[in-house]
């Protein structure tokens, strides 16, 4: 990796002026990161690490709504987040024991890696993601491959997530990373289902709008069995084609769908 | 030799447990990379990033005033050194030598592959020599790049080398003779099954990247190679002669723990010649440290063949031919053995665990604009079993007949059996392992297991196959005859000292292969004292006697009976010492539990006075031997040894996403003598692993323009601990090899060789058993590409 400034602040305040520095950038769990400045292909003047703000960390559950501080790990989920098992589950398989540990949901988000897991559940869950700025609902929030409403600098400091009735994830593994191929994430609220898709598209994460209209209708595999998604737009690579990537939505979120009752 | 093997506590036969693992396990290793030479200097090397081009421009001097920079060094440094010799010379049907290119150490006007090292910044840390490295100016003219084999033998391709008359290697037809015979035979065929398939490219991805420290002292004009090399004498012959021209007595080289090879690091590398160069041309040490990104684009590649196969059967099923034609990718030069694989590593294996008494193999050697391609974990016994096992599950498909019957029907059964492909088995018993195969794998229990499957809504299937492979490489007459630039025998120096410990310094390098226990054992059976009195020193050429390294599951075939005739050498001397020393006939003298004694009398004397003897020889016979108690002996083998086996695989598909999970696998090898069982468990596995690692998930993919897909462990899969299954596997069928001392075949390979087809004849049957009318499916077989071939 190149040289940096290496800043570890330890409140949001401190860290969001620490970010206003030219080619500053923010350093969550480090779990893209890290290799991406090993690999030397990103070269920030100064590495603000998150790691340090006891504010940006816990999870807290109030009624219907499950909080996760930004700098929260996936491990930290997994364990914690018991008043949203699938939220909880999700955070619980994303890569392996040493990801868990360092990676956090804000990075997660801020990076909105195509395969990433976390994307499907605040999408799907119609999460509002809090900046040391503002809120954004999910549905703004996601704006293509590696691509978000996120400003320059800003920081995620929680993610606000509505508890579903019922909810299931299910990811099919790309074989070598074993990042999500494809990752459905289905929801079920009182006033209808949202299912998100991550993994396949070329767009990153998306909602599946026909799926969540016929089992907001219907909620059972069987209401989305004559369902497809169009094969144009799904990324197509050396671990399976359009095609395939389309077939395994259609898959998944069946799956998930048997797999909450 | 003992065949109950499992109620040994000790010597041959005992499950010892690696006494090496207690360093490899707790962090305590000696690997190259632990090696740090005071005031070594540090490599970084400036590597294509185009498949084919010619430099037009390489400026250096910005990168050499960078701080830290000792000297960058380019293609011109280089010329007058020699380039990277090739350790085979094939000789094509025509009777013409293949066409062997240059093979510069730093490229010279064109680069060939991706990865193809241009330039090399020597630095004082190894991020200054990488800053250094960006700031050399390059300018590269790209050329069409050649991937394809079939579209590099084209008319007007481009040619990777623009010295030869074209991209092929050689075309080289086995037996040439046959050729008429085998086409009469196929015209006369009641039946013919053809197939046509890819052997994948493969990355071996040892544990440990490549490392190279070169250090030369000036003093006495030494140079030092340390390298992760699975047989460092002949890196010192390869690269002291033909490379930099350095006499093996001014030349050492040294390959310390290594954390394994799988083929790929038999090769001399150019790495390892620029830090030796450059050392000397510094006066420093030099050390390189391959990332894995650079391991993934300069490590030779493995298999990577398109073959066609025709199996030709009379009405009784009685196979009566085989046909082959195969382009085996060489890569953009030639990597040190790469001419040997598809031919005699290959053509050789033809004929299987079968009766066919006609068989012709034609083999094209392509060059193409990718990484070299070398031995991988079986080097075309792998390829040739593949086909042939895969083209015999095709054939009894076709003819409706059960796939273990029409096998059984064409097995060799009896031995010394003379194969149409110029090679002899000595021994074995293909209907005793299948027999076993069918007992450890449930054969029998398939059916009412694929009920299960189908009714949880998945698609069983039962893979099986015979394999048999060529190992303990090899007669040194017949492979200088095939070629070989080398010879194959091996060595070893038992050296016994004062107190009756013994160090045997051995050829044979041991990077996983537990050589360090087994070797003892043997030592411990012969001599009758404990395993723990003996040592194993191996690796560096200062020490060690003349060997030719551990590949082709060699080392206990070759260099441990070479460790036998050096072991008898000094129970033959000190049976003369013994015989002194109690005042009886040599004759008459026998070695048991660490003692000799008089037969027919109770006289005797422990090893321990007999050893104090031939270094304090006060009561010694100095007039008819010499004291001291050191013996060296060199092995050549009579033959190659022929390990055989049957496997099974049983998989579950999983038919709305293709994906493939393996069930069960069975294997039953005859590996003849076997002298710790728990090792030769764990080769199994392990080579089981990498087959199963190559049929379901590894694939080395370039894309048209020559850049590398799979080009980290995000693209290339390797197989994981939840990827494989729990094995049955059985190596109670036992013959013994015929002419080594220990009786021994050889066991690292077979697993990779003999897997694969297993699992893709299993995959076939899941799908046909579906109403899916498959008949292949290339390797890996990932989900996508199962599901598609659902699809129809």
């Amino acid at each position: 990796m190149y040289e940096f400034e290496f800043a570890r602040p330890s409140s949001v305040a401190e860290a969001v002026a620490a970010l206003s520095e030219e080619d500053a950038q923010a350093l969550g769990g480090g779990q893209t990161l890290i290799p991406t400045l090993k690999q030397r292909l990103a070269m920030p003047t100064t590495l603000v690490s998150l790691g340090g703000i006891s504010e940006l960390k816990g999870i807290s559950a109030s009624g219907r709504e499950v909080v996760v501080k930004g700098g929260t790990t996936h491990a930290e989920v997994a364990e914690g987040a018991s008043a949203y098992p699938a939220l909880a589950a999700l955070a619980g398989q994303i890569g392996d024991p040493a990801v868990r540990n360092r990676g956090t949901i804000g990075g997660s988000l801020a990076n909105n890696d195509p395969a990433a897991c976390y994307p499907a559940v605040a999408l799907a869950s119609g999460a509002t993601i809090v900046t040391n700025a503002r809120e954004i609902a999910a549905d703004d929030y996601f704006q293509g491959m590696f691509t978000t409403a996120l400003e320059e600098g800003e920081i995620i400091t929680a993610v606000k997530f509505p508890v579903p009735e019922v909810a299931n994830y299910q990811k099919f593994l790309q074989p070598a990373s074993r990042f999500a191929m494809v990752g459905v994430f289905v929801a079920k609220f009182a006033d209808g289902v949202r299912v998100a898709v991550t993994g396949a598209s070329e767009e990153g994460v998306f909602r599946w709008a026909e799926a969540e209209a016929a089992l907001s209708a219907n909620f059972s595999a069987d209401a989305i069995s004559g369902l497809t998604v169009e094969a144009e737009g799904m990324i197509g690579d050396i671990h399976g084609t359009k095609e395939y990537r389309a077939h395994l939505v259609g898959v998944m979120t069946k799956r998930a769908v048997t797999a909450t009752g | 030799m003992p065949k109950d093997i499992d109620a040994k506590e000790s010597g041959i036969g005992a499950a010892t447990k690696r006494r090496e693992d207690i360093r490899f396990l707790t962090g305590t290793g000696n690997y190259t990379d632990d090696i740090n030479v005071n005031g070594q200097a540090y490599v970084h090397f400036l590597r294509s990033d185009v498949a084919h081009g010619r430099i037009t421009s390489l400026d250096t001097s910005a990168a050499s005033a960078m701080p830290g920079v000792l000297r960058v060094f380019t293609g011109a440094d280089f010329e007058g050194v020699g380039g990277l010799p090739c350790g085979w010379q094939v000789t094509d049907r025509f009777g013409e030598v293949m066409q062997e290119p240059a093979h510069p150490v730093l490229a010279q006007g064109k680069v060939r592959h991706v990865g193809d090292p241009i330039a090399a910044v020597v630095a004082e840390t190894a991020e200054l020599a990488r800053d250094a490295a960006e700031a050399i100016e390059l300018e590269i003219d790209e050329l069409p790049a050649v991937i394809d084999m079939k579209a590099a033998l084209q008319d007007g391709a481009p040619k990777v080398h623009d010295d030869l008359t074209s991209n092929l290697c050689y075309d080289w037809g086995f037996v040439e003779e046959n050729k008429e015979a085998v086409a009469k035979a196929f015209d006369a065929a009641a039946h013919v099954t053809t197939l046509e398939l890819v052997n994948n490219r493969l990355v071996a991805n040892p544990m440990e990247p490549r490392v190279a420290v070169g250090d030369f002292n000036r003093a006495t004009g030494e140079s030092t190679l340390y390298t992760t090399s699975q047989n460092p004498h002949v890196i010192r012959l390869l690269m002291g002669a033909f490379v930099l021209g350095i006499p093996e007595h001014k030349l050492r080289v040294v390959a310390p723990d290594v954390g394994g090879g799988f083929g790929s690091k038999i090769f001399h590398y150019a790495e390892e010649a620029f830090c030796t160069f450059a050392a000397k041309a510094l006066n420093r040490a030099v050390k390189w440290t391959s990332s894995r990104s650079e391991a993934f684009m300069s490590d030779a590649h493995g298999r990577d063949h398109v073959t066609k196969i025709e199996l030709a059967l009379d009405a009784d099923n009685n196979f009566t031919a085989l046909r082959t034609e195969t382009h085996a990718n060489m890569g953009a030069y030639l990597s040190t053995f790469a001419p040997s694989v598809p031919t005699w590593l290959h053509g050789t294996l033809m004929a299987g665990n079968y009766k066919t008494p006609l068989i012709y193999v034609n083999v094209k050697a392509v060059f193409t604009n990718t990484v070299p391609v070398d031995a991988y974990r079986g080097a075309g016994r792998p390829e040739a079993t593949f086909q042939l096992e895969r083209v015999i599950d095709k054939a009894a498909r076709e003819l409706d007949v059960d796939p273990i019957a029409l096998r059984r029907q064409n097995f060799v059964t009896e031995f010394p059996y003379a194969t149409p492909v110029a090679v002899e088995y000595d021994t074995g018993d293909y209907v005793a392992t299948m027999d076993k195969l069918e007992e450890i794998a449930d054969i029998a229990g398939f059916a009412a297991r694929r009920a299960e499957s189908e009714k949880a809504g998945k698609l069983r299937g039962l893979g099986v196959n015979c394999y048999i492979e060529a190992c303990g490489i090899a007669p040194s007459n017949l492979v200088g005859q095939l070629g070989a630039r080398a010879g194959l025998y091996e060595s070893a120096t038992v050296r016994v000292n004062a107190t009756g410990g013994i160090v045997v310094m051995t050829g044979s390098h041991s990077h996983g292969q537990g050589h360090e226990t087994s070797f003892p054992q043997v030592i411990s059976e012969m001599i009758g004292i404990p395993e723990d009195m003996v040592e194993i020193e191996h690796g560096d050429t200062a020490n060690t006697p003349m060997g030719m390294g551990t590949y082709g599951s060699r080392s206990l075939a070759v260099g441990g009976s070479a460790m036998v005739r050096a072991t008898e050498k000094i129970i033959s001397k000190a049976k003369k010492i013994a015989a002194h020393l109690m005042e009886a006939a040599d004759a008459d003298i026998e070695l048991k539990d660490g003692k000799f004694s008089v037969a027919g009398t109770d006289k005797s004397v422990p090893w321990g006075d007999v050893t104090l003897a031939a270094y304090v020889p006060h009561n010694y016979p100095l007039e008819e031997i010499e004291p001291g108690l050191e013996e060296t002996a060199f092995y050549d083998p009579a033959n190659f040894t022929y390990p055989a086996g049957a496997y099974a695989c049983e998989v579950e598909v999983d038919p709305d996403t293709g994906k493939v999970t393996i069930e069960r696998f069975a294997a039953a090898d005859d590996f003849g003598n076997i002298v710790n069982p728990m090792i030769v468990d764990g080769q199994v596995h392990g080579g089981l692993g990498q087959g199963i690692g190559q049929a379901l998930l590894e694939g080395c993919v370039y894309d048209e323009d020559g850049q590398l897909l799979s080009a980290s462990f995000m693209d290339y899969a390797m197989p994981r601990a939840d990827d494989v299954p729990f094995y049955q596997v059985d190596h109670s069928c036992q013959t013994p090899c015929t002419h080594n001392p220990l009786g021994v075949k050889g066991c690292g390979e077979a697993g990779a060789i003999g897997s694969p087809p297993a699992v893709v004849n299993a995959v076939v049957d899941a799908l046909r058993s579906a109403g899916k009318d498959v008949t292949h499916i290339d390797m890996p077989l990932t989900p996508a590409r199962v599901w598609a071939a659902m699809q129809g």
